[in-house]
C-alpha cells in the first residue's frame, strides 16, 4: 500500500496547486485584491506554475497572470522583466486551445499599457506565434490573438508595421468573415488600429480586400460590431482621396445613414466620423454625399445627440460648406443653420462650440445670400458674446473671431448688424462699420432706419484714429447724411448748445 | 676797241644799271608775282568753286532722290502696319463681342446657372425629406422591435414566475391570494397560474456559467473544465447508522473493474480461426501478384476458326455431328409431337407435404 501513500502525497500536492492557482485567478478578477496579491509576491509564485505538468494548472496560471498584467502597467512590466514572455511564446505552439487563449490574453494585457511594453513583446518574437494562433480552428483563440495584435498595433506606426510584416492582415480579414460576432468585432477593431497610423498601412489593409467585408457588416444589427466597423472604415478613408473613393465605391451610401439613427450613441458618432472623413477630401465627394441626402441625415443626428457625439457631425457640415458655395447653399437649404445655432448655445464644452462657430463661418463666408441666411438666424450676437467672454478658451476665441470676420465681410443684411454695433470691440467694429459704409450710400430706407435705431448716434461715439480705415468708413457714412443730423448726434452736442444758450443775449 | 672802250666806260654804269635793272625787275617781280598768283588763285578758286557747286548739286540731287525713295518705302510700310493694326483692332473688337456673349452664356448655363441651382436645391431638399422619412420609418421599426422584445421578455418572466409559484393556485376550499372572494373576477395572475404547468425539480435553471466574471471568453460554448484525477468524496455527510461496511470498501467493490478469464476474453473459434488466419496470411505473403490470373482471352480474340477438313462439306460445314446426331425422317413420324420425357415417379416422394401433420409445417 505504500505505493498508494506515495501517490496520495502527489495527489495532495496537485490538488493544492490547482486550488491555489484557481483562487489566485478568481482573486485577480477583482481590482481591490490586486495590490495585496502583488505585495504577497504572486508573480514569482505563478511563474513556475506556468511550466507545470498538468495542463489546467498552466492555463489557470496564465489566466491569472493575464488578469494581473491587465490591471496596471507596473505589473505588466514585472511580467516582462520576469522573462515570462519567452516561455509563453515557446509553449504557445504546442499547447491546446485553452492555453493559447490564456497566453494571448497575457500578451494583450501586457501590450496594452505602453509602446515600450508592446515593443518588448514584439522583440521576444510573439508576433509570429500570434499569427499562427490566428490560423487556429477555435474562434476563441483567433479572437484572443487578434485582440492582442490590435492592442500592439494601436500605439504607433512602427509597431503597426511590425504587425503587418508578420503577415497578420490577410488572416485578420479572414477572421472578419467568420460567423461569430465577438470575433468579427475584435477583428474589425484590429483593422481599425492597424490602418489608423499611415496611408501605406491603410493601403495594405485595403489590398487584403477588407473594405468589401467591412461594408457588408454595416447592416449587422449588433451595435458594438457596427461601432468597430465604422471606426475601421473611417480610419481607412481619412488618409487620402483614393482611399476615400475606394470606401465610397463599396456602396456604403445610403446604408450608412441608417447607422446615424441607431440607438447606440457611439454608432452614431462613428458613422458621422466616417461621413466627415469622406466629405473633407474633395468637393466631388461632398457633392456625392449631398446628393444622397447625407446632409439631412447628419443634421438630424446632430439634433438628436448631446455632447461630444455631435462633434463629427458638426465638422462634417463645416467641411461640406467649405468646399463651394453651391454646397454651402445646399447645407442652408437642408436647415443646417438652426441646428448649428442650437449646438452653439446648448453645449458647454468649448471645443464643440468652437467647431460650431467654425462651421457657421464656413457656411456664411461665400456670398451675401449665405451671410444673410446665417445672420437672419440671430447667431451673430452669440458669436460676439463668445468672442468677448473671458472664460472662453483661446481656441474658441480665435475661431469665433474668424467666423465673425468671414461672415461680416459679406453680410449686407443691416438689421442683423445693428445689435453688433453696440458691443463690438474695435477690430470687429471696423468690419461692421465697413459693411454699413458699403450699403448706406445707396439705400435711403436703410439710412432712415440707421438713424431711427440709434446707430448713427453710436457711430459718432466711436473713437477712431484719424487716417485709419475705421475713420474712413465713419467719414463715408457721415457724408451720407446732412450735416445738421451728424452734428445733432455727435457726443457733447447738448453741451455745445447749452453753452451757446449761455452766451446768447436776447435782443430786446 | 672802241666797243671795248665804250663798254669800259659804260662798265661802271653797267654795274649800276645791271644792279638797277635787276633791282627793279626784282622789285616788280615780287609785285608781278603776287599779282599773277592772285589772278591764278582767284581763277583756280573760281574753277574749283564751280566744280564744287556742280558736285553739290549732283549730290543733292542724288540724296533727294534717294531720300524720297526711302521715305516712300517707309511710308508704304507704315501704311501697311497701320492697316494691319486697324484690321486687328477690328478683329479684336469682334472677337471680344463673341467671347463676351459666349462667356456670359457659358457661365450662366453651366457654372452659375441660377435656375439649375434653384432646381438642384429643390431636389436636394426633396431628397432630404425622403431620406428623413425613410430614417424615421427605420427608427420607428427598430423601436417597435425593441418594444416587442421587451414585452416578450416580460411575458416569459411572468410565465416563469407563474410556473414557479404554481402552488399559489386557489383550490375549492381555500381561495388563493390572487383570487380574493371580494373581487368580482380573479386576478390575471390567477388565470396565468391556472394555465401554467409546474416546474419539475430536475429541470431547475442552471446558473449560466457565463454570468460569473471568471469566464470572459464569449465565443467559448462551454466553460473550460478543470478535470481532477478522482472525484472527491462528498463533504460533511453524516455517517449512516448501523454496522455497515466501510464506504470506501463498498465503493471499491462496486466499482471494481472487470477481470475476465482468458476463455472469456478470447473469442470462441479462437484456435481454429487463428490457424485459418495464419494460413491465409502465409498464402498472401507468398503470393507475388494479388490479382487473380485471368484467361488470356485477348490472344485468341481475332483468330479465325479453321473448321476441320473432316467436317467441312461442299457447301460449308455439315451440321451432322454439331447440330444433330441422329438422322431424322419426319415423314415417318406418326404423331407430330416428340416423345415426352416422363420419369417414373417415386412413390415415397409423392407423399411429401401431404401425409405429415400440420405441426410439421411450422418447421
Amino acid at each position: 500500500m505504500s505505493q498508494r501513500q506515495v501517490l496520495q502525497v502527489f495527489e495532495q500536492y496537485q490538488r493544492a496547486r490547482t486550488q491555489f492557482v484557481q483562487a489566485v485567478a478568481e482573486l485577480a478578477a477583482r481590482p481591490q485584491n490586486i495590490e495585496t496579491l502583488q505585495s504577497a509576491g504572486v508573480m514569482s509564485l505563478l511563474r513556475p506554475l506556468l511550466l507545470d505538468v498538468v495542463p489546467t494548472i498552466q492555463q489557470t496560471a496564465a489566466l491569472a497572470l493575464g488578469r494581473l498584467a491587465n490591471y496596471n502597467d507596473d505589473l505588466a512590466e514585472a511580467v516582462v522583466k520576469g522573462d515570462i514572455l519567452p516561455q509563453l511564446v515557446c509553449s504557445l505552439s504546442e499547447q491546446n486551445r485553452f492555453y493559447k487563449k490564456a497566453a494571448a490574453f497575457v500578451l494583450r494585457a501586457v501590450g496594452k499599457h505602453s509602446p515600450q511594453l508592446a515593443q518588448a513583446i514584439v522583440q521576444c518574437g510573439a508576433l509570429e506565434m500570434l499569427v499562427i494562433c490566428l490560423e487556429d480552428f477555435d474562434p476563441g483563440v483567433k479572437e484572443a490573438a487578434s485582440w492582442a495584435l490590435g492592442y500592439i498595433a494601436r500605439h504607433n506606426s512602427e509597431l503597426s508595421q511590425a504587425v503587418v510584416d508578420a503577415g497578420a492582415v490577410p488572416l485578420v480579414v479572414l477572421c472578419i468573415q467568420e460567423p461569430e460576432i465577438a470575433l468579427k468585432r475584435i477583428a474589425a477593431s484590429t483593422l481599425s488600429d492597424i490602418s489608423k497610423h499611415s496611408p501605406e498601412l491603410a493601403q495594405t489593409v485595403v489590398d487584403a480586400g477588407a473594405i468589401a467585408h467591412l461594408a457588408q457588416m454595416i447592416l449587422n444589427p449588433d451595435a458594438k460590431l457596427k461601432r468597430q466597423v465604422l471606426s475601421a472604415l473611417s480610419q481607412i478613408a481619412k488618409h487620402s482621396v483614393d482611399l476615400a473613393e475606394l470606401v465610397v465605391e463599396a456602396e456604403i451610401f445610403p446604408v450608412v445613414f441608417t447607422c446615424l439613427k441607431d440607438s447606440d450613441e457611439y454608432v452614431k458618432k462613428n458613422g458621422a466620423t466616417l461621413i466627415r472623413e469622406i466629405a473633407k477630401h474633395t468637393p466631388e465627394l461632398s457633392q456625392l454625399i449631398v446628393n444622397t441626402g447625407g446632409v439631412a441625415a447628419v443634421i438630424d443626428c446632430i439634433g438628436s445627440c448631446r455632447g461630444t457625439v455631435r462633434l463629427p457631425g458638426i465638422m462634417m457640415l463645416g467641411y461640406v460648406a467649405a468646399h463651394s458655395e453651391n454646397l454651402s447653399m445646399a447645407v442652408i437649404v437642408s436647415k443646417g443653420i438652426p441646428s448649428l445655432c442650437a449646438c452653439l448655445t446648448e453645449e458647454h464644452e468649448d471645443h464643440i462650440k468652437a467647431a460650431a462657430a467654425w462651421a457657421l463661418g464656413q457656411i456664411g463666408r461665400h456670398t451675401p445670400e449665405h451671410a444673410r441666411a446665417v445672420a437672419e438666424s440671430n447667431v451673430l450676437p452669440t458669436l460676439l458674446a463668445m468672442y468677448m467672454d473671458i472664460h472662453s478658451s483661446e481656441d474658441l476665441q480665435i475661431k469665433t473671431k474668424k467666423a465673425l470676420k468671414n461672415i461680416l465681410q459679406k453680410c449686407t443684411y443691416l438689421p442683423a448688424l445693428e445689435p453688433l454695433l453696440h458691443d463690438a470691440p474695435p477690430n470687429i467694429m471696423k468690419h461692421i462699420v465697413g459693411q454699413f459704409s458699403k450699403v448706406l450710400p445707396h439705400d435711403s430706407k436703410a439710412r432712415r432706419l440707421f438713424v431711427t435705431t440709434g446707430g448713427l448716434k453710436k457711430l459718432q461715439e466711436i473713437q477712431a484714429e484719424p487716417g485709419s480705415l475705421l475713420q474712413e468708413y465713419i467719414n463715408t457714412i457721415n457724408n451720407c447724411y446732412p450735416e445738421e443730423i451728424v452734428r445733432y448726434y455727435s457726443p457733447g452736442y447738448s453741451e455745445i448748445l447749452l453753452e451757446r444758450l449761455e452766451n446768447y443775449h436776447p435782443v430786446s | 676797241m672802241a666797243a671795248l672802250a665804250r663798254l669800259q666806260a659804260r662798265l661802271s654804269g653797267l654795274r649800276e644799271e645791271y644792279y638797277r635793272r635787276n633791282r627793279s625787275i626784282d622789285e616788280d617781280r615780287k609785285i608781278e608775282y603776287k599779282a599773277a598768283v592772285k589772278i591764278q588763285s582767284w581763277f583756280r578758286g573760281c574753277r574749283v568753286r564751280a566744280y564744287l557747286r556742280h558736285l553739290n548739286k549732283m549730290a543733292t540731287f542724288i540724296q533727294k532722290w534717294w531720300r524720297g525713295y526711302r521715305s516712300r518705302r517707309y511710308f508704304l510700310k507704315m501704311v501697311e502696319t497701320a492697316y494691319f493694326i486697324m484690321k486687328m483692332n477690328f478683329y479684336n473688337e469682334m472677337a471680344v463681342r463673341i467671347q463676351k456673349r459666349w462667356r456670359g452664356y457659358y457661365v450662366r448655363k453651366y457654372i452659375h446657372n441660377y435656375y439649375e441651382l434653384k432646381k438642384y436645391l429643390e431636389t436636394v431638399s426633396m431628397n432630404n425629406e425622403f431620406v428623413r422619412n425613410e430614417l424615421q420609418q427605420y427608427t420607428e421599426m427598430k423601436e417597435n422591435e425593441e418594444k416587442r422584445k421587451d414585452l416578450e421578455k416580460k411575458e416569459k418572466e411572468k410565465q416563469y414566475q407563474a410556473r414557479k409559484m404554481h402552488y399559489l393556485l386557489s383550490t375549492e376550499q381555500i381561495a388563493g391570494i390572487y383570487n380574493s372572494p371580494f373581487r368580482k373576477s380573479p386576478d390575471p395572475m390567477e388565470l396565468l397560474l391556472r394555465k401554467s404547468k409546474p416546474l419539475s425539480h430536475k429541470r431547475q435553471q442552471m446558473k449560466s456559467p457565463f454570468t460569473s466574471e471568471l469566464y470572459d471568453w464569449p465565443t467559448c460554448r462551454r466553460p473550460p473544465t478543470f478535470s481532477t484525477a478522482e472525484p472527491l468524496p462528498p463533504i460533511g455527510r453524516q455517517k449512516p447508522q448501523g454496522p455497515f461496511r466501510d464506504t470506501a470498501e463498498v465503493l471499491r467493490q462496486r466499482y471494481k473493474p472487470l477481470e475476465p478469464t482468458l476463455r472469456v476474453a478470447a473469442s470462441i473459434n479462437s484456435p481454429l480461426e487463428k490457424a485459418r488466419e495464419e494460413m491465409k496470411m502465409e498464402e498472401w505473403r507468398n503470393r507475388v501478384h494479388d490479382n487473380e490470373f485471368l484467361p488470356f482471352s485477348s490472344y485468341h480474340k481475332n483468330e479465325k476458326y479453321d473448321p476441320s477438313i473432316c467436317r467441312s462439306g461442299k457447301y460449308g460445314q455439315e451440321t451432322y455431328g454439331i447440330k444433330h446426331f441422329r438422322e431424322v425422317q419426319p415423314k415417318k413420324w406418326i404423331a407430330g409431337k416428340d416423345f415426352q420425357t416422363v420419369s417414373p415417379s417415386i412413390v415415397l416422394f409423392e407423399k411429401l407435404g401431404k401425409t405429415y401433420s400440420r405441426t410439421g409445417q411450422i418447421v
